[in-house]
Formats: structure tokens, C-alpha cells, sequence
């Protein structure tokens, strides 16, 4: 292919995107696509899901800011026409918090990956989570360290055979929901990105919300598939729809991700409630310390 | 039952084959088996999806196509209503 074959193909691939995306070209650079995510993967969904929240949120577009670590998910920031932040490995979470204390005018987002916010991240996320903190973070799970290369993360379920464990993994996963409401976050869901709608609904929740609000992402993943039960493109998708139920009022300890074909994989806005954040109290400790002055 | 005056939507989609990466979602999502897989490739050596041949009055706009495309390849183009005697489905 000459270059000005390729000049003309991506001209192309600009125009036919705008056209659909009228409004969404506001929020997603076209000019970037097509975007670098594996054909099969649900990061271009989760992308399209969050750029058609960040415009119905009713917060200006000037306002979001995006944070993200390293790994797959970490690109999909760069992908929006919004202020977005790559930083070191699992520091996501802890950059975000200075940013919104810095200026708390700011609606912060975090997307990041399994690895990256609970795996090497695991000690950001709990304390940011304890405190109370005013950001959103989406976790988007795939069960595996996809960029590198497939080996075995936290989240990855006992008995998955991955580039680390061939023979087949022994630990337990992480149950993310649980971990978020033990650690103290005030807004938990979780959705897969076939359920495009609801997602569209927590983020939107997930913005309006204040304090911290977890949603975890059940991603496909190409990479974790071709090892375990789902060879083709389709088939984690097909098992999501297949085995998927809703339910709000779950109970957290029992909603461990098997990936086993006969168990369920229990979806839905668990949690809500609210609860002093830490940018308001430190705003209240600030003007009740300079009425009464400081202490001899 | 009028069949003349009944009016069922019509969904024509767009298909930009250089955008797809032949995943097969929308195939595997379309609740009414509009779409498969083309014989041709784009430039890359992806399949992309095609309307089957004589189900192009068939597509009941739903939408769940152009949400699930993960690579913004295919998008409901215009809804149409047209009388439920020249849809067959």
C-alpha cells in the first residue's frame, strides 16, 4: 500500500465516523481511530459507553479530567478530548486524589485495569477508598495482564491456565465489590459492556455521586480466552449474555467471579449511600480552625 | 388485519469495512440474523459483516448494533416506517 493509499483510508475512516458520531466527536478524537484495542475486546465499547456519559453528565466537558495508569486500559484516556493523565504504574488512584484536592472544581476519572488499581495499586485504592475521597473509578476486568503478555493477575479465577500458570492457576481472585465495600467506597457496581445501556446508567450515577464510586467493567479479553474456554472472539460475550443476572440487592460475599459455565455472574448497582467526603470535611476542620483561631 | 395501513420501522445500516477488525459481535447480537460474515477482506485482512442477501428489508432497528461495536464500524443509518405488507420478515 503507497502512502497516499493510506492517507486516503484514514481520511475516510474520519469522515465515516463523524457522521455517526455527531455529538460523540466532541468527546472521542476520531482522528485517532481506528484505535489500537484487539479485535474482541470491550475497551472500545467501555470508551464509546464513557464518552456518551461525560456529555449527558451535564458537567462541562472542561471540567472532566481523566487519570490513568499503565496496561491496556491506560490508553483509553488518550482516546478523549478531555484533560487525561498517564502516570506510573498503580499510581492512578493516589494522583487522582492530589488532583482533586488541588482543585476540587474538578469531576476526576480514573480507568484503569485490574492490575493496575488492585493489583499493584491494591494500597491506593483501599486508602483512597477509606477516606472517602471525591473521584470516580472505573476498573475495567479482564482477569489477566493482557499488554504484557497474559500471566496471572489478582482478579484471575482458580483453575484459569494463563502464559504464568500452565497447569492452571491456584489462588483465589480478588471480589472486587467487596474489597471496595469493606475498604469503605460509597458507590459500587458492576456491569460487562454488552449491557451497554445499564453501563451508560452507572456512569452516569457514578458522576452525579459524591464520594467514592467504584464500577468494575467484566471485559472481555482475547487473550484470557484463547487460553480457557473461549477460543473465539465471541465467546465471552456469548457467556456474559448467557449467564448474566441482575441483581441490586445481592450480597456482596457471594458474588465471586468462577467463570464456571454453570454458576452466574451477578451484575448490578449494588451499593449507595452517602457520606461526608473528605474535600468536605477538610473544608469544614479549615473554617472552624480560622474562626477560633489557632491553638497557643 | 390492514396490512396496507400497519406501519413497522425499518433500520438500513452503514458498514465502513475499513474500520472493522472482524470481532463478530454485531453478527452475534442481531436478533434477527440480519447480517454475515463478507467472503471479501478490507485492507487489513479483517472479514467485516454484510447484509444477507434478501434480508435487506429486514432489519427492525433496534440499535444493538451500532452499541456494541467496539470499533465504531456499523451505525443505524436512518429509520424508516414503511407498510408491514412490503416487509417480510
Amino acid at each position: 500500500m503507497s502512502s497516499s493509499d493510506r492517507f486516503r483510508l484514514r481520511e475516510f475512516a474520519v469522515t465515516s465516523l463523524t457522521k455517526y458520531y455527531e455529538g460523540l466527536e466532541q468527546v472521542i478524537r476520531t482522528d485517532r481511530m481506528p484505535h489500537i484495542f484487539c479485535p474482541g475486546c470491550g475497551l472500545g465499547i467501555i470508551l464509546k459507553g464513557l464518552a456518551e456519559a461525560i456529555l449527558k453528565s451535564g458537567i462541562p466537558i472542561n471540567r472532566h479530567v481523566g487519570v490513568s495508569g499503565i496496561g491496556c486500559t491506560g490508553r483509553l484516556p488518550g482516546y478523549l478530548r478531555i484533560d487525561a493523565y498517564h502516570v506510573t504504574h498503580g499510581r492512578a488512584v493516589a494522583f487522582a486524589v492530589g488532583l482533586k484536592l488541588a482543585n476540587p472544581e474538578l469531576e476526576v476519572t480514573v480507568v484503569g485495569g485490574d492490575g493496575d488499581i488492585v493489583t499493584i495499586g491494591g494500597n491506593h485504592f483501599i486508602h483512597a477508598a477509606r477516606r472517602n475521597h471525591d473521584i470516580n473509578v472505573i476498573i475495567v476486568n479482564n482477569f489477566i495482564y493482557g499488554m504484557t503478555g497474559g500471566q496471572y493477575g489478582a482478579t484471575t479465577p482458580t483453575g484459569s491456565y494463563t502464559t504464568t500458570s500452565p497447569y492452571g492457576h491456584v489462588e483465589y481472585p480478588f471480589n472486587i465489590p467487596l474489597l471496595a465495600y469493606a475498604s469503605g467506597a460509597t458507590f459500587i457496581a458492576r456491569w460487562t459492556p454488552i449491557h451497554y445501556a445499564q453501563m451508560v446508567d452507572a456512569f452516569l450515577q457514578m458522576f452525579e455521586h459524591k464520594g467514592f464510586a467504584v464500577v468494575e467493567i467484566i471485559a472481555p479479553c482475547v487473550l484470557y480466552g484463547e487460553r480457557n474456554r473461549f477460543p473465539s472472539y465471541t465467546d465471552m460475550v456469548k457467556y456474559f449474555r448467557d449467564r448474566c443476572v441482575i441483581d441490586h440487592e445481592a450480597d456482596l460475599r457471594k458474588i465471586g467471579i468462577s467463570l464456571d459455565p454453570k454458576e452466574p455472574l451477578v451484575i448490578g448497582n449494588f451499593y449507595k449511600v452517602r457520606r461526608k467526603t473528605y474535600e468536605e470535611l477538610y473544608k469544614e476542620l479549615i473554617e472552624r480552625v480560622s474562626k477560633e483561631g489557632a491553638k497557643e | 388485519m390492514n396490512l396496507e395501513k400497519l406501519l413497522v420501522p425499518v433500520g438500513f445500516l452503514q458498514i465502513s469495512p475499513e474500520l472493522c477488525k472482524g470481532c463478530g459481535f454485531c453478527i452475534e447480537f442481531c436478533p434477527r440474523n440480519v447480517l454475515e460474515f463478507s467472503e471479501d477482506v478490507n485492507s487489513r485482512g479483517y472479514h467485516y459483516p454484510i447484509i444477507r442477501k434478501g434480508m435487506e428489508m429486514s432489519c427492525s432497528a433496534c440499535g444493538m448494533c451500532q452499541r456494541i461495536c467496539p470499533d465504531y464500524a456499523i451505525y443505524l443509518e436512518k429509520v424508516e416506517k414503511i407498510p408491514a405488507k412490503k416487509v417480510i420478515r
